[in-house]
Formats: C-alpha cells, structure tokens, sequence
C-alpha cells in the first residue's frame, strides 16, 4: 500500500521533531544553507545541521590550517545572509586576509584570545547562549564530556552554530556533538594542468554524525564552493584572478 | 544654599605622632625644628598647651621651666600630607573635601547632611570618628566658608550657624577670626576694635582707606556677599551615586544590593538625560578607612541594570570587607551619548547588536579588552601591516578585502627561519628543513616580491613563494634579500589550508 501525501507530511514533521530533541538544531530553520553540498548527503533529512556542535580533530599544524579553511568556508556559507561570527582561539596565528578567500568577510569575525582554557571554556558557554550570533569558532585542546554536554544544551535553545576545533587532543573522548570531523589536506587541484599550486583540496572525514551515516569526501574548494574530486569543475575558474608568479 | 563643614586640628601634629607612638600620649611633649641656630617649637601637645606651651617658643625656655618636657623633630611636609589623607578619607562625607592650610578641612556638606540625620548628626559622626582615630577637633557649620572657620577655631565646638546669622555670631568673635594679616590685627587692636562687632558694620569703603583691600574682602567673604574658591582633593565626579549604610556591610548579599541600587539610581538617571555610561567605578569605604574598588568598561554606551551588574558580578568577589563598609560610591567618569543611528552594527537587527555587545562586555571583564579584536583591510602589501585593529570594534572597513592574492589561514607571528635547497637561484625550494624535518616540494607558485616600505622601516624585501609538498600541505615561505655572495636567508611564515 502506498500511504497517502498527508501521512507523509506527518512522518515528516515528526521526524524533525524527534531530530530537534536529539540535538540536531531547530527543525524549522529555512534551508539557507542548501549549497553545502555534498556534505549534506550525510545529514538526516538532507539538511547541514545549524543550531549543532561540530567538533573537529587535527593533530598536525597544517592539518589544523586545512581544518580552519574548512570551518571558515562552512561558516561563510551560514553568514552568506549576514550576522556575526566569534572566532575564540588560544593564539593570534589566524591571519585575517587569508579567509577572505574561503568566503568569509574577514571583519564580520571577532577574535578573541584566552590564553587560559578555563576562560576559553566559558567565553565560548556564554557566546554559544547568545542567539545574535550565528556561528561561534573555538580553537579548545580538551573538552570533557560533560562541558560538551552543557555547550550541546546552550545552542539547543539559542540557535547558535558552534564549531569546535580540537588541535592535538590527548584523547578522541566521546563528546555531545552532533559531528566530528576530521580534515587532511590532499594534493591540490589544478585547472587545465597548469603548474603550480591549484585549488586547496582536503579529505574531508565525517567520523560520526547523529542520526545519519558517516561519510568521507575528497574535496577541492574552488574559491566560492566546494567541489567534489573526479568531478569536472563547473564553477566559473578563480585562476584569472589568482596570481601565479 | 550650600553649606559648609570647617574642620580645625588644633594639635594635628602631636596627635599623629601620639597615634604612632601611643608612648607619648600619658606625658606633654612637643614637636621641635631648627631655626637660626636654635630649637623653635612647631607644635604642642594638648597636655603640653595646659601646661602654659605654645608654638613658637624657643625650646631652651620650655626645657628650663619643664624639664621633663619630651621633644621631638618635626618632620617637614607632615602636616599637608596628613590634610590631604584626612581629605580624602573625609570623601565619605561628602564629594568635596579640601585641605584648608595649615591645620584644618573644609568640607561642601550641601545636601549631603540629611543622610547622616541632620547637621547636629552629621558634625557628631564627623568629630567621634575623628576623636575615635585620636584627633583632636573643633568643628563648626555656616553658610560660608569663612564664617565655619572662624566658628571653628574661635567659637564653641560644634557649633551650627545656621542660614543667614554669620552677622550675629560673628559679631562677639575677635577680629582674627577673619583670617587678617598680623599688622592689620595690630592696627585693630590699636584702634580698640579688638571684636568683630565692633568694625562689622562701617561701610566697606572706610575700612579699605584704613586697612586696605584685604579687610571688607574678608568681611564680605564671611557675610557670604562674595564666593571663596576652594579647590577640592578629588574632583567632583558629575555622575555619582552614593550611598551609606547604617551598620558595616560585609556580606557578599549586602554589597550586591547596595551595588543594584545605586545603579539603579544612576541609570534612571541616564535615562532621563539620553546618555549611557562606558566606565562605570564602584568604591567601597571600610570601616577602617580603608579604599577599595572594582571598575569596569563597556564597548557601548549602556544604561541597562542587569548588562551592568553582571558586568560587576565577577569582581565583588574580590572586594575584601573585613569588618565592613559603610559607604558605597558609584561613579561614571566616562559617559557616551546614545544615539539611535549607533544601533546599527553590523546590519543585523539592533536588537541583536546590543546582544553582541553586552556578550563582548562581559567577556572583557573576564579576559582583558585587549583579547578581543577585529581586524580591518588596510593598505599595505606587507602581510604583517596588511590589517589593523578595529577601535572601536564596529568600526566599519574603509577598503576592500583582498582576495586576488594568496594568503595563509595561519600566520606565524615571527617567521620561522628554514634551510631551503633550490635548483637555481630565484627558482623556487625543491626541499626545505623546518623543525629538522624534511619536506619535498611537489608543487610551487612564485615568487610574489614584496618590498618594505621604506617610509615605514628599512630591510630587506622578500620573495614570497606558496609550496605545496607531497602529502598537499602547503606553505608560504619567502627568501628575504636577494642573492649576491651571501646565501639568502630563508623563512617560512604561514600555512595554507
């Protein structure tokens, strides 16, 4: 038997219903972020979880450079409609000009440095409660699970986007978060093989995703949005802008 | 109408010495320092002065007739030290204290007096407290400054003048009350006008031909005909609260609601006159006399209670109460205009402006200001001049960023010096040692040359090249300088993502 649109319908919102109890952000979020393809094949519902913790692992510091582009190129896609986003690290290493090339308007960031984890902790507790924000980055070493529980439980009421990015953890501990990533940098992609260096390109490892099915993508980003390796770029080529010596 | 406070220390130095000393508090002693050639008395104990002592004596005729008599050396600038303390702790009383050279205070008790319970009540709190640190006191209340200074030292102790009768009480003083110069009190005294009274009322113009300008000035200043000018110790903040308690406070709750009411007082005040505060003091006057403080800052204009309390919330912690305050002073050194057209920030709705920038306030009180920042395009190709903070944080960019160029998510701070091996000069690394490690390079862009600004600072330029090696990590390196004779030193500055 074939059951009926209305049923459907109602399956449907029940699911987000149950996915909103479970952490997986507000079921009723306009789809703004429809172009994080193909990473949304991997999510419940098709859909890039907002209002969700995403932690991300690197152990290397140019693993932690590709993690960081990758975050800044997903929250660039979330800010494409404005807003804010807080970016709380340990050190000033991050270098401002650099993301402005994964998306991101590099003055809609406020930097904050705590030297201290401690206060890293509650500054990035007290930005993930305010919902005027719409993405909170943390560079943060350990976490425990209960502190992940208690950011997991600030964004389920505020709406708020956190990314976790965990450089060198002592232990890969299980955490509240809705994802955990982990992202190596890949040989880069050039167009029309040209020399030099082309397009960054990263293994992209989702190694757990609630309610959904964890996936691993090679990627290359091609200066406005991500596109899978093997495929053709049909985005329109950065190169003329870009310089090459 | 205002009213003033004198306070005279009759024996201001003695009674600091006997407050160090409690040792010379049972016998008379006096404060002594050279003049030519011989020993001048400076200043006299109370028990001392019953004895017949005053200053000015030549300490050898004192030792003759009491050989017990103790001495000390008196220590030059004590007394306008100790003013200028006194001064300061006498802020609990009202915010204008002065120092009124040599031996006394004068205090703007207007408005200030009903918190203590009336005049009576407050001159009281005044004299005990200081009589309770050792001091001896005269204290007087009057319309001006004048006629409290000269009720003080020449009338009765506590004494209330109250509004418009300097004329009356004045009258019965001696003519030195008025602060007159000693051949101008000699010319008085030989003319018989030995009281006040008894010149008071001659017209002003007879008086200057006689004694000349300084006598109806002082007359007019003590009858309140004309202002005398004091300068206060601490300037008088224009937007300040205060508030006294009854009983020491030394529980966290009490000062937490002392703290809640006084900014609410303030900011009703705020309200009213359309402004918001961007530095806010809290002082917390302790029983011992003891100062202390919290203050905080926020990037915004704001007058909203409960953003400005948990501003504070982290920081009473440290007040130490010990055994109590009794006087809490709120005070907005800075305060800012707010304005409607402000709100707009970062082109979101106001409303969430306000929320970032009270969430940016209270991370500030938790870490430093300096902490947090945000960064602006600037013009400049050296990478490290490339952006500037953003003061104040909304500012807005006045350029574009830069996308045409690449540039590295993560930039070291100092450039990291490598041993780079190149095919040929000017080509790019083949392989490089970083941290003694051994990197290939597959892939390579540049060089990119960027010159130092020389009106800015002299060195080398660099040629930056991007290298990607083969497990795709890439790097941004630079030579600095170019090749001749010497090998070019080399350094890696940042990571690609």
């Amino acid at each position: 038997m074939i059951p009926s649109a209305e049923k459907i319908e109602i399956v449907r919102q029940l699911q987000a219903k149950i996915d909103a109890m479970q952490g997986l952000g507000k079921p009723l979020r306009e789809p703004a972020h429809g172009d994080l393809a193909p990473f949304t094949a991997a999510f419940p519902g098709q859909v890039f979880p907002t209002g969700a913790i995403h932690e991300f692992i690197s152990y290397e510091v140019t693993n932690a450079a590709a993690t960081r582009g990758f975050i800044t190129a997903l929250t660039g896609r979330l800010m494409r409609k404005g807003g804010l986003c807080l970016w709380i690290s340990r050190n000033r290493d991050i270098y401002p000009s650099g993301l402005r090339n994964f998306g991101l308007e590099p003055d809609r960031i406020v930097f904050i440095n705590a030297a201290h984890p401690k206060d890293a902790l509650w500054i990035l507790e007290e930005a993930l409660k305010c919902e005027a924000l719409t993405a909170v980055i943390s560079e943060i070493r350990e976490l425990s699970f209960t502190d992940s529980r208690r950011l997991q439980l600030a964004v389920e009421n505020s709406g708020v986007t956190g990314f976790i990015h965990r450089l060198c953890p002592r232990a890969e501990n299980a955490l509240a978060c809705t994802t955990r990533w982990k992202i190596t940098t890949l040989p880069s992609v050039s167009v029309d093989n040209l020399p030099g260096v082309g397009f960054s390109a990263w293994d992209v490892q989702l190694l757990k995703v609630r309610n959904g099915r964890p996936l691993s993508w090679q990627v290359s980003w091609s200066g406005s949005s991500f596109v899978p390796l093997g495929e053709k770029n049909n985005s329109e080529p950065l190169l003329n802008k870009r310089y090459t010596g | 109408m205002a009213r003033y406070v004198s306070i005279a220390f009759p024996h201001l130095l003695t009674d600091y010495v006997a407050r160090r000393h409690p040792e010379f508090r049972a016998s008379p002693f006096v404060l002594a320092s050279r003049r030519h050639g011989r020993m001048v008395i400076d200043a006299v104990s109370k028990k001392a002065a019953q004895k017949g002592i005053h200053t000015g004596m030549v300490l050898a005729d004192c030792k003759a007739l009491f050989p017990k008599l103790e001495v000390m050396e008196t220590e030059a600038g004590r007394a306008e030290k100790l003013l200028q303390a006194l001064a300061e702790w006498a802020i609990r009383y009202t915010p204008f204290a002065a120092v009124d050279l040599p031996d006394g205070l004068v205090l703007n008790s207007s408005g200030c007096t009903h918190l203590w319970g009336g005049e009576a009540a407050y001159l009281e709190h005044i004299s005990t407290k200081l009589g309770s640190y050792g001091y001896t006191v005269q204290i007087a209340i009057a319309d001006t400054v004048a006629t409290a200074w000269a009720v003080a030292r020449f009338g009765s102790h506590r004494a209330i003048v109250n509004p418009g009768q300097q004329r009356q009480v004045l009258k019965s003083l001696p003519a030195a009350a008025l602060r007159l110069d000693v051949t101008i009190l000699a010319r008085l005294k030989k003319l018989g006008m030995q009281q006040i009274g008894s010149f008071i009322d001659m017209p002003p113009s007879v008086l200057r031909r006689r004694f000349g300008q300084e006598l109806p000035k002082r007359i007019s200043q003590a009858l309140g005909r004309e202002i005398e000018l004091m300068v206060p110790v601490k300037p008088v903040e224009p937007y300040q609260e205060r508030l006294s308690s009854m009983e020491p406070i030394a529980s966290n709750t009490g000062i937490t609601i002392a703290l809640k009411k006084l900014l609410d007082t303030l900011c009703n005040r705020f309200e009213s006159e359309g402004i918001g505060l961007r530095q806010c003091i809290f002082r917390a006057y302790r029983v011992d006399g003891a100062l202390q403080q919290i203050s905080i800052g926020t990037g915004h204009p704001s007058r909203n209670v409960n953003h400005l309390f948990r501003l504070f919330e982290h920081k009473i912690a440290t007040l130490e109460p010990a055994l109590g305050f009794e006087l809490f002073v709120l005070e907005a050194p800075k305060v800012e205009k707010m304005t409607r057209e402000q709100a707009a920030l970062w082109d979101a709705a106001s409303q969430n402006d306000r929320k970032v920038a009270e969430l940016l306030d209270r991370v500030a009180a938790k870490v430093n200001p300096s902490n947090i920042s945000r960064y602006l395009p600037v013009e400049h190709h050296w990478p490290e001049r490339s952006m500037k903070r953003a003061t104040p944080i909304w500012e807005k960019p006045a350029t574009g960023w830069r996308s045409d160029l690449p540039r590295p998510v993560h930039l070291l701070p100092l450039p990291e010096a490598i041993e780079v091996t190149a095919l040929l000069p000017d080509y790019p690394p083949m392989l490089f040692l970083y941290k003694r490690q051994r990197y290939t390079v597959v892939k390579a862009d540049g060089p990119e040359r960027i010159e130092q600004e020389w009106w800015l600072s002299d060195g080398l330029y660099r040629d930056y090249y991007t290298v990607e090696d083969e497990n795709g990590a890439r790097y941004w390196m630079f030579r600095s300088g170019p090749y001749d004779g010497e090998r070019p030193k080399w350094f890696l500055h940042g990571f690609f993502a």
